[in-house]
């Protein structure tokens, strides 16, 4: 029986797929309508960075990038939400080795120079925030394998706010440009170079923190709490 | 055929996998890891397919960073249901057994 | 005036979500009073400006598309935003007495709250493919964190349940989206649907076109597909609950909604019309049937959603290749359909909490002798229960209406078996709640009175969705305003 389930599900995805194959080939060779990348082109001038995959994210379509950085912190808060433990960081995990400790010293502060030289590279070659962050976080990572005390890491008020400031320092900028300015995210003429920096910067540090919180989010106690109705 | 069609046809052969995957196997982490072969093909038919008839393409490469980040978002949140899961009903997957009659 | 409107519309609800962050729960939850009143002002202001002037493009960043993001402000999304605002309102109120403020854990709900009302108004508004992708991922992290919320071993599991379907769905979407750049090269819903008309018979875009409803059914919880709806449905807290089913769902059936009617004429087919309409159908048989079985209060409710959806599918059969004013009717019985259900279905979840939280029990069977002492929150079940079982005058029975006479019209006499089958199943679970309810009881008298601010907001909700069916002609002559393109 389970066998035969298992048959028919290849049978179907097999299908699934030829039917994707045939479509995939008549769209290929059949494509109508105009070429985004031309427009993307001519409003480089405009754009305020160099790097057009920069600009797309973050100024022609910025708004997909603040509702990421929403489901970024929303995973995030799911995350931490679980830990029940008073510190996200288990002191037991906190190890006292030499040859670690020497190895840190000298890792850490070169990753921190990457991680500031992504951010800065973005405006004009491939880099920027996500990079940066996960950079930084990878750092975290190390830290906390290598037995690094890291007093932030507790579900208290300065992990929300790191947590948060990213999107917080976007959604200002939103709003600014909305008030002053044409519409949400318009940002003014000469000045779309700064604030992309400026959110870049912000955005960086939040994504690191996300990410970090999320791989230490996970030990739990032992006392589930009762649902609603169940006792 | 261009390389980027190459690029989307495998994109192809990768998403039908993880589909089959994601149905078939019992395994959580086996399901997620096959979640994110589903994605990955969808990138790559997504860049693929744009590529293919506009040359390079940089707002869908911007997409696709876009997807990555939602993609890695969600696997994250996933790892940490798993684990916390695991410690708590010691299971793996979200299979029924006979121990579970009676509750909801 | 519209630019502080729609700053406002956009960024409320994402500025609570940071700044409730900060705070406790109680902090949260005076800080949600303001944002909430704000909001509903807005979406008030928003709806009214609309029915004077008309819908308009938005464009987000000063880039008007294909380059940039537009939102598309017409009648059919501020009157959802505005529902939306009613609904999130009544169940954020509802969450503020019926959730304890001393678990440590409560204070991330009000994030995740404002998280989800936000990604709502973004799918509303959404009229470019990617940024719906986007908005619904946003919708369904917040949501699953909703559920997940307190981390008991159920509860992870319905909502890795809930979070891997919602995962495939939302992929399947993706999948078309992609599909549908490579074919048209512009991710603008508006453009594509215009290219879309000139260029019909493409094999392609017809399968990226089936390839996005797939997508958006497994994340509406259509039959078969249901299968994740009422462990999460169920096992949430009520005021989540309430959210999920009066809201959530109808997110990604608007996405599919919207898809068809711009692009179902010109690259749909008869045969997938009936089938998303013949799926909707066994929806309702199916998923009321079941409701009849089910030994718990709240999966009750939850069945009753997967069959109330199912009337929305029959928007497919009876919007294509019809008539214009077939067309019309059909599309206001939907709208007339989500708004009533996401009113009535917040209230009986509400009300269902009541009553649990009265019993101190989820089981229908425990109800006995609960009609002596809580006939306030009985009350509302009943009434929200009249709307669901479309009866006279509710919101519930104008929307079948409609459907009905649409069907009529368009010759598919079928469906119109469906509406009054469904119409007499949800009856029979409505009066199952009701008998199990006033059948007396040897001994149980142990019922603890809820506040009366917990049973006055579903009775506010249920009478909203009895008053539907009297309101209905104001409703959806915004609705159906005509759009102008390019104002």
């Amino acid at each position: 029986m389970k066998c035969r389930g298992l048959v028919s599900l290849l049978l179907l995805c097999a299908a699934l797929g030829w039917v994707l194959v045939y479509s995939l080939w008549s769209i290929a060779f059949n494509p109508v309508g105009g070429s985004l990348p031309e427009q993307v082109s001519k409003a480089m001038a405009d754009s305020g960075v160099d790097h057009p995959i920069t600009a797309v994210l973050l100024n022609f379509r910025s708004y997909d990038t603040l509702l990421e950085i929403g489901v970024l912190v929303i995973a995030a808060i799911a995350g931490i939400s679980m830990a029940r433990l008073p510190s996200l960081e288990d002191p037991a995990f906190r190890t006292h080795d030499a040859l670690l400790d020497a190895l840190q010293r000298w890792f850490v502060p070169l990753m921190w120079l990457v991680a500031g030289y992504l951010v800065w590279a973005g405006a004009h070659q491939p880099g920027g925030a996500f990079q940066a962050g996960a950079v930084l976080a990878a750092t975290g990572v190390l830290m906390r394998l290598g037995g690094m005390p890291m007093g932030f890491l507790q579900p208290g008020y300065l992990l929300r706010a790191g947590l948060i400031l990213g999107f917080a320092v976007f959604l200002l900028v939103a709003l600014v440009t909305a008030v002053v300015g044409d519409a949400f995210l318009a940002y003014p003429a000469g000045t779309a170079k700064y604030l992309i920096l400026l959110i870049e910067l912000f955005l960086t540090l939040s994504i690191a923190m996300v990410l970090l919180s999320l791989f230490v989010a996970a030990p739990v106690n032992d006392a589930p709490e009762s649902q609603e109705g169940h006792q | 055929m261009t390389p980027d069609l190459f690029y989307a046809f495998t994109g192809l052969v990768l998403f039908i996998t993880g589909l089959f995957g994601i149905i078939a196997l019992q395994h959580l982490l086996r399901k997620l890891l096959a979640f994110n072969l589903m994605g990955s093909g969808t990138f790559l038919m997504l860049v693929g397919l744009a590529q293919h008839r506009n040359g390079t393409d940089p707002v869908v490469q911007a997409l696709v960073l876009t997807g990555i980040v939602v993609a890695i978002a969600a696997t994250a949140l996933a790892l940490v249901l798993i684990r916390r899961y695991y410690h708590l009903a010691g299971r793996v997957s979200l299979e029924r057994d006979a121990t579970d009659e009676g509750r909801p | 005036m519209m630019a502080w409107l729609m700053a406002g519309l956009l960024f409320t609800p994402l500025a609570w979500a940071a700044l409730s962050l900060l705070a406790d729960f109680r902090a949260g939850w005076r800080l949600a009073w303001f944002g909430m009143a704000l909001q509903a002002t807005v979406a008030v202001l928003l709806w009214l400006a609309i029915a004077q002037e008309g819908g308009f493009y938005y464009p987000l960043g000063g880039w008007s598309a294909p380059l940039g993001i537009e939102l598309r402000v017409d009648g059919l999304a501020v009157t959802f935003i505005l529902m939306t605002a009613t609904v999130a309102t009544a169940c954020g109120l509802h969450a503020g007495f019926y959730l304890d403020p001393d678990k440590p854990w409560q204070r991330y709900f009000w994030p995740l709250f404002w998280f989800l009302w936000a990604g709502l108004n973004g799918v509303w508004l959404g009229a470019d493919l990617f940024n719906l992708y986007v908005g619904l991922e946003l919708i369904s992290l917040s949501a699953v964190g909703l559920v997940a919320l307190g981390g008991a071993a159920d509860a992870l599991r319905a909502s890795l349940r809930y979070l891997l379907a919602a995962l495939v769905g939302s992929l399947f979407y993706l999948l078309g989206v992609a599909l549908v750049y490579g074919q048209f090269g512009t991710l603008s819903l508006g453009g594509v649907a215009q290219l879309a008309g000139e260029h019909t018979g493409l094999p392609g875009a017809g399968l990226a076109l089936a390839l996005m409803l797939a997508g958006l059914a497994l994340k509406t919880a259509l039959f078969p597909l249901h299968g994740w709806l009422p462990p999460a449905h169920g096992i949430a807290p009520s005021p989540v609950s309430a959210l999920l089913s009066a809201l959530v769902l109808k997110a990604s059936f608007y996405i599919a909604a919207r898809l068809w009617l711009e692009l179902g004429e010109p690259q749909g087919s008869y045969g997938v019309a009936q089938l998303m309409g013949g799926l909707g159908a066994l929806a309702v048989l199916w998923g009321s049937w079941l409701a009849c079985l089910q030994p718990r209060l709240k999966q009750v409710v939850a069945y009753s959603s997967v069959a109330q959806i199912g009337y929305l599918f029959l928007l497919f059969p009876l919007t294509w290749q019809v008539s214009e004013q077939v067309s019309q009717q059909a599309q206001q019985g939907m709208t007339l359909q989500v708004i009533s259900h996401a009113l009535a279905k917040a209230a009986m979840f509400l009300a269902a909490g009541n009553l649990i939280l009265s019993t101190g029990s989820s089981r229908v069977a425990d109800l006995a002798g609960v009609g002596r002492f809580l006939p306030f929150s009985l009350f509302s079940f009943g009434l929200a229960g009249v709307s669901l079982m479309s009866l006279p005058p509710s919101g519930g029975f104008a929307a079948k209406w409609l459907l009905l006479q649409a069907s009529l019209a368009s010759g598919q006499w079928w469906w119109a078996l469906v509406l009054v089958a469904g119409g007499l199943l949800s009856a029979a679970y409505v009066f199952r709640i009701y008998r199990a309810s006033f059948q007396e009881a040897s001994g149980q008298d142990d019922f603890h009175h809820p506040p009366r601010r917990l049973e006055a907001i579903p009775m506010a909700l249920a009478l909203l969705s009895l008053g539907l069916g009297l309101a209905g002609d104001q409703v959806l002559s915004v609705m159906g305003l005509p759009f102008e393109e390019g104002s």
